[in-house]
């Protein structure tokens, strides 16, 4: 079913059940918001999305106001313009201003209406809060100076995760977020989805290990899919200088924009100093010897005094070497064992985590060039 | 899984979890499922020894005891025939094999379910009234099903109870594993299996086997083909076969398993391991011996991104690069072939996989005959797609597209232009295929299987008195090679805990805090027949009155040290559900 409104004079239709809201963006038109989130049930907490409805005695949110039969909007009135100047003023006067060095800047939504309507400073001169910061668990910092009790958060900890570790404590100016029974995130039932970073519209939740790595308009942005479990999420890495500084969820079926504690949190092992740089073959090869009984070594380590000098531990030293000598030394190796032994002799290992591409071309090795069928990987494990 | 995770999430009325830590190991399902559960009223049945964080989400939580999966299911069979909730419907004109099933069900009355699983009667019959009255249901499960010596009878149980109940080629109904890498099931899609070509065509079937003989097929350069000749006889078998036949041959014999071919190296069978991206020393069962097998292998080649464990007993130890640094696709567990995009570059000479793989290839079949014949024999390329000169993956997909019928419409110009395709997809024109077995299932009618009770390999005795179950937990990520790696992830959880119920840790004399002026004592020791590890204690509801939990992400004390290489003996998954052990406290 459909009603008939007027929104700026233009008369638009909207389905039954829709919001205010709702119905002006699927029209193109317009309304600011702060508290209102598409993927989070409305809330009505900011007063920034307030219109103006004929025969309506006050402003009212248009993230909660139903469409109705014959609603005439103004959505940018001179009346509903000064509201939300005032709302916005409201807000600046107890939030830091020191968006120069905020890691939010250019990705706040405060920042942009502030913008939008001018507001440089605020009015009203009334007591400021001055939370400490808290930085400790090791993904989300909390800044809740810069919090606007939006309460996405809240909602996302509730209504995306379910887990409902983000409430509001208290009431009036003494209100803040908190976690758990108030405690420590890490304390509570939060597990570090991150997505109420992902929906906070201001740097009162900033992902920790992004401070100070970059600027949203320093970043290039490359959607791929995630490296750990098999749900397979979408995710946006977000690089700077040949480095992954951030990565958020993108839109894909399987996760439609949320991410979990390791999607958003464990990347870093890409960068990790452990990485190996070159390829490694073990001393004996490079001399063409015999490979030692690496049996010996274990006894040895057991005995306490290991005897770094021994034979064996020289013969099995890890040296770097160059990608030719590597291969060469491996096909030669491969190759023997196969005319030796014959081709069931040689197992390969392929790999739930490479890509489809490369499985088929071990599957491709293993059969074509090696000869057998002894290929498996970890599903079993 | 034979749904998508969509259709689960938004029509399923009813979810049976069993066997899967869901908010743990596939966190965004587990997100979906409490959506379900709290915005739709979807009702949430929990199987699991453990009560893992869904089942606060649960309207029942069967805790059945640790390898009693087949029984409960049975036994809840048992109700829903009892009470005809079944769908005869769907029984009649989509399946056969019912009458003997049937029977095989009705020897689990819910008393003697009871007794085996530990089950109270009263869940028993709540379960299998909720099953019988709310349709649709899906079936999820992960690891707990499948790491039995009864894994794929367990499986084939669970495909028996969405049969009767109706529940499959349904939107939100179905059997749903769900994959633990974020490619394993490309990994076997693409051929990774010892019994399968990519698209599961049996290596045993000769129309297959000349399919990839003629597509791959090589021709030796230099070597006369004449069976009567000399030097004909100086071959070895395996060149003999290459050299006198005008066709290529390839093995049509099943190869081994991961769980077969490293035993295997102290039997003589293996004598070589190319290992790609894996650590076998950390995921595999029965550490110790799996060092034994290692020491002992001519040859190791390990491809992988660090110095995981089980390069201690590699030969060669070759850089691949990590999933930020390349692109490709990957396949996730609804069947999903998804674009990787390349967002970095890799560090020092790290290079592709797949670059590194063609290049042995080329200079395996470049030398080929080392030892038999070194003057000669240099193989190259004659069928088709013989050759490995790749430039991108681009063009390796292409090559799937035309040898792995399933993926047969899914290029990376598709995927680029933001289709979402799940296989089946046999065209470029087909749209992929969300749901499984609609109207039709693969073999035609589905079979329902008679399948008994077995108890686990080894059960708790005198000596070893407790279960010991494995998994993994939501911060770390299998071995730990990537997720040890990650600064946060090993800040919030930065050492192996092993799970012990309270009850057993009062009888043990464990103390972990030092409230009362005690002797604080909080690690323990964890002994099996196999091995032995000492870690810190987190005492818990999560496990139940005579079991321990532990995982396998921290080397100084994995789990895998402890676990039982006793097989399933269809798909040789090892037992790690199920050990004996004994718990000491450590002073």
């Amino acid at each position: 079913m459909t009603v008939n409104l007027t929104i700026n004079g233009q008369a638009i239709q909207a389905r039954a059940g829709q919001t205010i809201l709702q119905a002006a963006r699927a029209a193109g038109i317009h309304i600011p918001v702060l508290c209102e989130h598409p993927a989070l049930p409305p809330d009505g907490a900011c007063r920034i999305c307030l219109v103006e409805i004929e025969k309506q005695r006050t402003l009212q949110p248009a993230c909660t106001f139903p469409a109705t039969e014959g609603l005439i909007i103004q959505t940018h009135s001179p009346r509903v313009v000064e509201a939300r100047k005032f709302t916005l003023e409201l807000l600046i006067s107890d939030h830091p201003l020191d968006c120069m060095t905020c890691e939010a800047t250019g990705d706040c939504a405060l920042q942009d209406l502030a913008y939008e309507y001018e507001i440089k400073e605020s009015r009203y001169k009334g007591k400021q809060h001055n939370y400490p910061l808290d930085a400790s668990n090791p993904f989300i910092q909390v800044e809740r100076n810069k919090c606007i009790l939006c309460r996405r958060c809240v909602r996302a900890c509730s209504h995306i995760n379910g887990v409902e570790a983000i409430s509001v404590f208290y009431r009036g100016f003494n209100a803040y977020i908190g976690f758990g029974a108030d405690g420590a995130m890490q304390d509570s039932s939060c597990e570090f989805c991150g997505s109420c970073v992902a929906v906070c519209p201001t740097g009162a939740l900033w992902p920790k290990m992004s401070i100070g790595k970059g600027r949203p308009w320093q970043v290039r942005q490359v959607e791929t899919i995630c490296s750990y479990c098999g749900v397979g999420c979408k995710l946006s890495l977000h690089v700077r200088d040949n480095q992954i500084i951030r990565v958020e969820g993108a839109n894909g079926p399987a996760n439609h924009g949320w991410t979990c504690v390791k999607g958003r949190f464990g990347w870093d092992y890409v960068h990790h100093p452990d990485r190996l740089l070159k390829p490694r073959v073990r001393r004996y090869l490079l001399d063409g010897l015999q490979k030692p009984d690496i049996r010996e070594l274990r006894v040895e380590s057991s005995r306490d005094k290991t005897n770094l000098d021994s034979l064996v531990s020289n013969l099995w030293e890890w040296v770097e070497t160059d990608w030719d000598t590597a291969l060469d030394i491996t096909a030669k190796k491969l190759g023997e064992i196969r005319d030796t032994h014959g081709s069931d002799s040689i197992g390969v290992l392929t790999s739930a985590k490479c890509l489809n591409e490369e499985n088929y071309l071990m599957n491709k090795f293993t059969r074509q060039v090696i000869g057998t069928n002894n290929i498996d990987h970890c599903a079993r494990l | 899984m034979s749904n998508s995770i969509e259709d689960i999430a938004g029509d399923a009325q009813a979810f049976f979890v069993i066997g899967s830590n869901t908010t743990e190991q596939h966190p965004i399902i587990g997100m979906r499922l409490r959506q379900a559960v709290k915005q739709r009223g979807a009702i949430l049945i929990v199987a699991d020894p453990r009560r893992i964080p869904l089942t606060d989400f649960a309207s029942l939580h069967l805790r059945h005891k640790p390898g009693t999966d087949i029984a409960l299911l049975n036994g809840l069979m048992y109700l829903i025939l009892k009470n005809g909730w079944e769908d005869k419907e769907f029984i009649t004109s989509r399946t056969e094999g019912f009458d003997e099933f049937k029977a095989t069900v009705m020897q689990y009355p819910p008393e003697k379910v009871s007794e085996i699983t530990g089950v109270p009667l009263a869940d028993l019959e709540q379960a299998a009234k909720i099953m019988g009255a709310t349709k649709p249901m899906a079936v999820l499960w992960a690891m707990g099903i499948t790491q039995h010596i009864t894994g794929v009878r367990n499986v084939m149980t669970l495909a028996n109870l969405q049969m009767l109940l109706g529940n499959m080629g349904v939107a939100g109904g179905g059997v749903n594993p769900l994959r633990g890498q974020n490619n394993v099931q490309g990994a076997c899609d693409m051929g990774g299996l010892p019994n399968v070509f990519p698209a599961y065509q049996p290596v045993t079937s000769p129309e297959v086997i000349a399919k990839f003989g003629t597509a791959w097929g090589l021709k030796v350069e230099g070597l006369k083909v004449d069976s009567e000749s000399k030097e004909s006889d100086n071959l070895q078998p395996f060149d003999k076969l290459r050299a006198s036949s005008a066709t290529f041959q390839l093995s049509n014999r099943v190869g081994m398993t991961v769980t077969e071919m490293i035993p295997g190296i102290l039997e003589g069978k293996t004598h070589a391991l190319y290992i790609l991206g894996e650590d076998p020393v950390m995921s595999d069962a029965d550490t110790n011996h799996l060092r034994r097998c290692l020491e002992e292998c001519d040859f190791i080649v390990l491809q992988e991104l660090f110095e995981n464990e089980t390069a201690a007993y590699a030969d060669v130890l070759l850089p691949g690069i990590a999933f930020a640094e390349k692109s490709g696709t990957f396949t996730n567990t609804e069947r999903r072939v998804q674009m990787v995009r390349k967002a970095v570059e890799p560090p020092g000479e790290a290079r592709e996989d797949w670059w590194i793989t063609a290049e042995l290839a080329k200079r395996i079949l470049a030398h080929s005959g080392w030892q038999t014949c070194p003057e000669r024999s240099r193989r190259v390329a004659d069928g088709p797609y013989a050759g490995w000169d790749y430039h991108d993956t681009a063009q390796i997909m292409a090559e799937i597209n035309a040898l792995a019928p399933s993926y047969e419409g899914i290029t990376h110009a598709r995927l680029e232009r933001g289709e979402t395709l799940q296989w089946p997809c046999p065209n470029a024109g087909h749209p992929g295929t969300p749901i499984l077995h609609v109207g039709k299932f693969t073999r035609g009618l589905g079979k329902f299987t008679s399948i008994e009770h077995i108890p686990p390999a080894e059960l708790p005795d005198d000596e070893y008195p407790m279960v010991l179950s494995t998994g993994r937990v939501l911060y770390h990520w299998h071995g730990g090679q990537m997720s040890r790696r990650s600064k946060g992830l090993l800040e919030i959880y930065p050492q192996p805990l092993i799970e012990v119920n309270e009850e057993d840790a009062e009888k043990l004399g464990l103390n972990p805090s030092t409230g009362s002026g005690q002797v604080e004592t909080k690690h323990v020791r964890v002994t099996s027949r196999r091995g032995s590890i000492a870690a810190e204690a987190w005492v818990t509801e999560r496990v139940p009155p005579g079991m321990v939990y532990a995982n396998f992400h921290f080397p100084q004390a994995s789990v895998n040290e402890l676990t039982i290489a006793a097989l399933d003996p269809v798909s040789k998954i090892p037992e790690f559900k199920v050990c004996a052990v004994k718990v000491e406290v450590v002073e």
